[in-house]
């Protein structure tokens, strides 16, 4: 089932919590809404699982317009940051709450029932848990009964608000590779809320990034990492340097260092600001051609990688280096030494950035 | 220290259970001991004799019944109250809320006294319903009425906190899936407040049985009609047959202890679960 949300503001009194928001999702797809705190991801997931009403816009699903219906008639499965299980009811019982529901002309058989919860518990993984209660279970495993219950009604999409949000970083990488594996099994259309760039980059087919209410990229996760369309999707996908730029017929200069820049061919001498990522500077033992000089002020080994903290003996500006450990033992530098870095990918947005 | 490893991590268990002890000792087993122990002066036919008369057996159904509707009614529209001051707001609703405190803090007697004047053949209620040939004063509606009024805020007070502590999501989560709101209120709200209800429903049926106040103005005190057990105890107590009126006092307390419990255990099976 497609969805397409076609010009959606919502406000709560004098907050603007989206703001004219445009956005198509195709069948079949997982799709990202990735963004910071308070940019309007969960607004945006319950306007379109009916749990709000936006203030103006259409939401359609197939092409039809269901904007004035009731989130039980919409057929989405939801799936809560809190799981929202029926504490009163066993897993079985829960799982079977969408089908038991029904009204008695669609009723499957009680024989029926208990065959789809038994199939959807062996699907998530939990089937010797059908007799619990949900407060005997871990977070982990209480939202892959949400799940299964989301799904017991074959929804035509599957909407979920940050479902790993509440768990611990191990539980939510297993979870998330397992929410990816389910969705190639089953196909469903998908929208997942997170402002967990790793998880939606590691996870989603399609990543909406949002801010402040607005669209403000859309894209695969290579897309969106790869070329982010402004200093904000830069920033919010990954750690990343900043340096002032001088941007002029599609060459910027950092300090003696030139980069092209195709895409300012045309641009007068400008101010710029060029974008880093840590791993993407080479760190040199010997001076090099247009290097920067710097100081390794802090070097910290992370696993199998290591985190170097430099000062630039020019204006002792901090630049953040990530390295792979072995790489970095071949150079033979240690904290304190002067070394000589080179950004292998630089990108440059005209203006003073964000 | 060996010892210790048995011992609850919850400190001060011993004290806390020892005081509790005491404090029910005196403030309650003793009045009830002291009880039982008047109608140990009596002989057993003379103590059936009290507690089997005609009159007094009526006294109990009447009591026991009106309890019964009145905790009914109060557990239906207490938690229809309860539901509006957590639901809703609307102008005056702290003054409502109040309001639900005041069978608490009026003196029963000015209750009763006020619900006469309310429910009489002349009063403002009872002008209107004696048109439909009802009679609510010096009726058994009129003590199923006062016994509601006094029961009312248990219920509104036990249900309302758990009822604002409910997650909207919950609700949320059986809309999705489907269901109507009637279905949601019948499957998922009420049996979240179930245990709470029926903790209200006890209080208020057993307030009930005790009342007195309230109920002896309205009801008109007629035998075998409208008198409640109550009033019977007290009528025997000034006629210093403190024998019989503690015999009464007995098998009263036998009856609701045996009501409250089956009470009780309903709500400990409604909140087991989860
Ligand atoms: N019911 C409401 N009443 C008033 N303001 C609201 C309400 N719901 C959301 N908001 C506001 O709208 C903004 C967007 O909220 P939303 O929940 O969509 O953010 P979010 O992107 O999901 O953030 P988070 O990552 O913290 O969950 C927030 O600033 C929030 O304070
Ligand atoms: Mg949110």
């Amino acid at each position: 089932m497609s969805i397409s949300i076609e010009q959606v503001n919502k406000r709560f009194g004098n907050f603007v919590a989206l703001d004219n928001v445009n956005l198509a999702i195709k069948t079949g797809e997982l799709t990202a809404l990735l963004g910071p705190s308070g940019s309007g991801k969960t607004t945006l997931l319950r306007i379109i699982a009916g749990l709000e009403q936006a203030d103006s816009g259409i939401i359609r699903f197939n092409n039809e317009d269901i904007t004035g219906q009731h989130v039980s008639e919409r057929g989405v499965g939801f799936v809560f940051q809190h799981y929202a299980l029926f504490k009163h009811m066993t897993v079985s019982e829960n799982v079977a709450y969408g089908l038991t529901v029904k009204p008695k002309k669609f009723r499957p058989s009680k024989a029926e029932i208990a065959k789809k919860v038994n199939n959807l518990l062996e699907l998530v993984q939990l089937g010797w848990t059908a007799d619990r209660y949900p407060s005997q279970l871990s977070g982990g495993q209480r939202q892959r009964i949400a799940l299964a219950r989301a799904l017991a009604v074959e929804p035509k999409m599957l909407l979920l608000d940050e479902p790993f949000g509440a768990l611990d970083a191990k539980v939510r990488a297993e979870l998330r590779r397992w929410l990816r594996r389910l969705h190639d099994e089953i196909h469903v259309t998908s929208v997942f809320v997170t402002h967990d760039q790793e998880e939606a980059l590691e996870v989603a087919d399609r990543i909406v990034v949002m801010n402040k209410g607005r669209i403000e990229q859309d894209g695969t996760p290579e897309q969106v990492y790869d070329n982010p369309a402004n200093p904000f999707v830069y920033e919010f996908l990954g750690n990343v340097n900043l340096f002032h730029a001088r941007v002029k017929q599609g060459q910027s200069s950092i300090g003696d260092l030139q980069v092209p820049s195709p895409e300012y061919t045309n641009s007068e001498e400008q101010d710029g600001l060029a974008y880093v990522r840590p791993h993407e500077i080479d760190v040199f033992n010997l001076p090099q051609p247009d290097a920067i000089k710097v100081k390794l002020d802090l070097v910290t080994i992370v696993g199998p990688a290591v985190r170097l903290e430099v000062l630039a003996e020019s204006d002792q500006q901090l630049i953040h280096i990530e390295q792979p450990k072995e790489q970095f033992k071949q150079l033979n530098l240690k904290q304190g030494d002067t070394a000589w870095i080179l950004p292998r990918y630089t990108k440059v947005f005209l203006g003073e950035g964000i | 220290m060996s010892q210790s490893a048995a011992r609850s991590v919850i400190p001060g268990f011993g004290i806390t259970l020892g005081f509790s002890v005491l404090y029910l000792s005196l403030l309650f087993l003793l009045p009830v001991a002291g009880l039982v122990l008047f109608t140990f002066k009596m002989t057993w036919p003379e103590f059936w004799a009290a507690v089997s008369h005609p009159q007094v057996v009526a006294s109990y159904k009447l009591s026991f019944l009106a309890s019964f509707i009145g905790a009914s009614i109060n557990a239906v529209f207490g938690t229809l109250t309860a539901w509006v001051l957590v639901r809703y707001t609307f102008p005056g609703k702290k003054i409502v809320d109040a309001l639900v405190d005041l069978p608490f803090a009026l003196p029963t007697a000015v209750a009763g006294i006020a619900l006469v004047t309310l429910y009489a053949s002349t009063g403002w209620v009872g002008h209107y319903l004696d048109l439909f040939g009802i009679r609510v004063a010096y009726s058994e509606i009129g003590v199923v009425i006062a016994l509601t009024y006094i029961g009312l805020p248990f219920v509104v007070r036990t249900v309302q906190p758990v009822l604002a502590d409910f997650e909207k999501e919950l609700e949320e989560a059986s809309a999705a899936l489907g269901a109507s709101r009637l279905t949601t209120v019948r499957r998922v709200i009420l049996p979240a407040i179930l245990p709470a209800l029926l903790t209200g429903y006890a209080l208020a049926f057993a307030r009930a049985v005790g009342e007195y106040g309230s109920v002896i103005f309205i009801s008109g005190n007629m035998p075998y009609k409208t008198e409640i057990t109550p009033l019977l105890i007290v009528a025997k107590a000034e006629q210093y047959d403190y024998n019989g009126a503690a015999a009464i006092g007995v098998v009263m307390l036998a009856a609701a202890f045996i009501l409250l419990l089956m009470i009780n255990g309903l709500q400990w099976w409604a909140s087991r679960r989860g």
